[in-house]
């Protein structure tokens, strides 16, 4: 192939220079410095680090950015819990047609609105919902019970909302897991724990690692599904920052918010990629 | 563990369970979305009051039907307008991306590369925030040095569609990349030889393989405009879309027209879905 012009060549870079310098690179700057500011006047701002300090120093702003990782975490290991059996029944147990249309409903909440997805939890769980009614009729309970607006509820949209972008790399990097490799395994005198820890999991940890990190950042990043299971009390990190910028009108005190969770997500991102030893292209394949 | 290992019956069994609970658990809220929507009560909960269509067609309050709902009807049409400009600028600049990155060989090719999938790891709230921030600084220097107010990039639907354009230009990119490395340029170079110029070339024999990707990309960025919420959310302004306006609904409570909406666009992702599996399946055949 001949290379091009060296014109082709700039007219080929200038979209993606403009696209990322930008929609990317310099609004992230701008944030920073905006972050790193303070208002004393009206329209008259100082360098300060006020607002990192202001963050660390109010528990409430404090322990939801603390309360927002760890539930991101749980939910991440809640969906790779719930996710991996499914997929290796789907990519080792099944054949033909059947692996294709279970394979297929898997993907079906991606093409349909996450607003839906969580109207239909709202549903399910509201006191006058769905659950409720049907506790009430088996005679497990007495009234109407509300399970919406506390933490299992924003848990369990979570983790359906993340549950296909576990199951796609895991079903993938499964399928190309030899079973003769699994019956040597038994043939050695491993068992079905064993072969698992030995075989299965070391083979599938690419898919485990991607799958986790996707997962992670997407419920990190958040703001319907807790905001509409949890109701007041969600307390999700998100959340504030929508506050400050929108409710608050207070720009310098939410940038710097993103900036500390955009800081967060990156830093997990890059120990999980770490610790299995991807790169970032490799783990959004 | 699998078919060959023989298993105990009861592990079997409750395996079998386990996997059909969870397809249960995935389809659940579907289901019950798309049923309250015939139902005749004004809330979308129980109990069942008996099978209506008034959610649809209904034309006066307060059981009002989609159809005649103009503030769900013209978020319907805002949200289309903001998907169409978004695909049209997103599958043209991942096209010229992914020409840019399997074709040309440049200094920090790499570095670029990393950057370009950048957008796909920050979270969508705050691409919107900086996003805002940074057309906020450019009004303020803008009017600092020319008195000009440039209203376009106050938060408003051009804002949205450049926000959602930022991250999903990266989808585009990873998908027509994928597709022009199977390409065999050596077509591209018979072209050559038999006279072509280079863009000829690239017009009659690299878009024509192209476009089933192409047409792929446009449906998925059709579809990730059109249900993005997180990043629209920060840059909206006083028309908003439709996933701003039955979030506004939805946390005050809202009667089933919310349901009817939410089957109208499970029927249109499922046919987008549909169409997007027909362009694949051609995909397979030279």
């Amino acid at each position: 192939m001949k290379e091009t012009s060296r014109l082709g060549l700039l007219l080929l870079l200038a979209p993606i220079l403009l696209w990322l310098a930008c929609l990317v690179i310099l609004p992230h700057i701008d944030m920073l410095i905006i972050s790193l500011r303070t208002r004393v006047a009206a329209r008259v701002y100082e360098p300060s680090f006020n607002n990192y300090i202001e963050f660390f120093t109010e528990p409430l702003y404090w322990n939801t950015f603390a309360r927002t990782a760890i539930m991101s975490v749980t939910a991440t290991m809640m969906t790779l819990m719930i996710a991996f059996p499914v997929s290796f029944y789907i990519a080792k147990m099944l054949r033909g047609r059947i692996k294709n249309f279970l394979f297929m409903l898997c993907l079906i909440p991606f093409w349909v609105s996450e607003l839906v997805r969580t109207f239909g939890w709202m549903i399910l769980l509201r006191e006058t919902g769905v659950v409720s009614n049907a506790l009430q009729w088996l005679g497990l309970v007495d009234g109407p019970v509300e399970m919406l607006y506390n933490d299992a509820a924003i848990m369990v949209g979570l983790v359906y909302t993340s549950m296909l972008f576990m199951v796609v790399p895991l079903v993938t990097v499964l399928d190309s897991l030899d079973d003769s490799l699994i019956e040597a395994g038994y043939d050695l005198g491993g068992n079905g724990f064993t072969v698992t820890r030995e075989i299965v999991i070391p083979h599938a940890m690419p898919g485990i690692a991607s799958g986790c990190v996707v997962v992670f950042m997407l419920t990190l990043g958040n703001y319907l599904t807790p905001t509409l299971l949890g109701g007041k009390e969600s307390l999700w990190f998100t959340e504030q920052i929508y506050n400050q910028f929108i409710t608050r009108f207070n720009w310098e005190l939410g940038s710097a918010f993103g900036f500390l969770l955009l800081v967060l997500s990156s830093v997990i991102v890059w120990l999980g990629l770490r610790l299995s030893g991807q790169t970032l292209s490799q783990a959004i394949r | 563990m699998i078919p060959s290992i023989p298993q105990p019956k009861a592990f079997r069994g409750f395996y079998a369970a386990y996997v059909s609970i969870f397809f249960i658990y995935l389809i659940a809220p579907l289901v019950v979305v798309a049923v309250f929507a015939f139902n005749d009560s004004l809330f979308p909960s129980l109990p069942w009051n008996g099978f209506t269509l008034d959610w649809f067609i209904n034309d006066t309050e307060p059981r009002l039907g989609l159809f005649q709902d103009h503030a769900l009807t013209e978020s319907i049409g805002t949200s289309a307008i903001v998907a169409f400009w978004v695909t049209v600028l997103a599958v043209s600049a991942g096209t010229c991306n992914a020409f840019l990155f399997e074709r040309e060989k440049f200094p920090f090719k790499d570095l670029l590369y990393i950057l370009m999938l950048a957008p796909l790891v920050i979270p969508g709230v705050i691409l919107g925030i900086s996003i805002l921030v940074f057309s906020n600084s450019i009004i303020n220097w803008v009017e600092a040095f020319s008195g000009i107010e440039i209203d376009a990039l106050r938060p408003g639907l051009a804002l949205v569609v450049v926000g959602q354009f930022a991250f999903i230009t990266t989808i585009v990119t990873l998908v027509v990349s994928a597709r022009l490395r199977k390409f065999d340029s050596t077509l591209e170079e018979a072209a050559l030889n038999l006279g072509a110029t280079r863009l000829v070339a690239i017009r009659t024999i690299t878009l024509p393989y192209l476009k089933p990707a192409l047409f792929g990309a446009a449906i998925v960025t059709f579809l990730m405009s059109f249900e993005n919420f997180n990043t629209t959310l920060m840059l909206v302004g006083s028309d908003a879309p439709l996933t701003i306006e039955m979030y506004d609904r939805l946390r005050e409570g809202s009667t089933p027209v919310l349901n009817a909406v939410s089957i109208l666009l499970m029927v249109g992702s499922g046919i987008l879905a549909l169409l997007s599996i027909f362009v694949q399946r051609d995909r397979n055949k030279p």
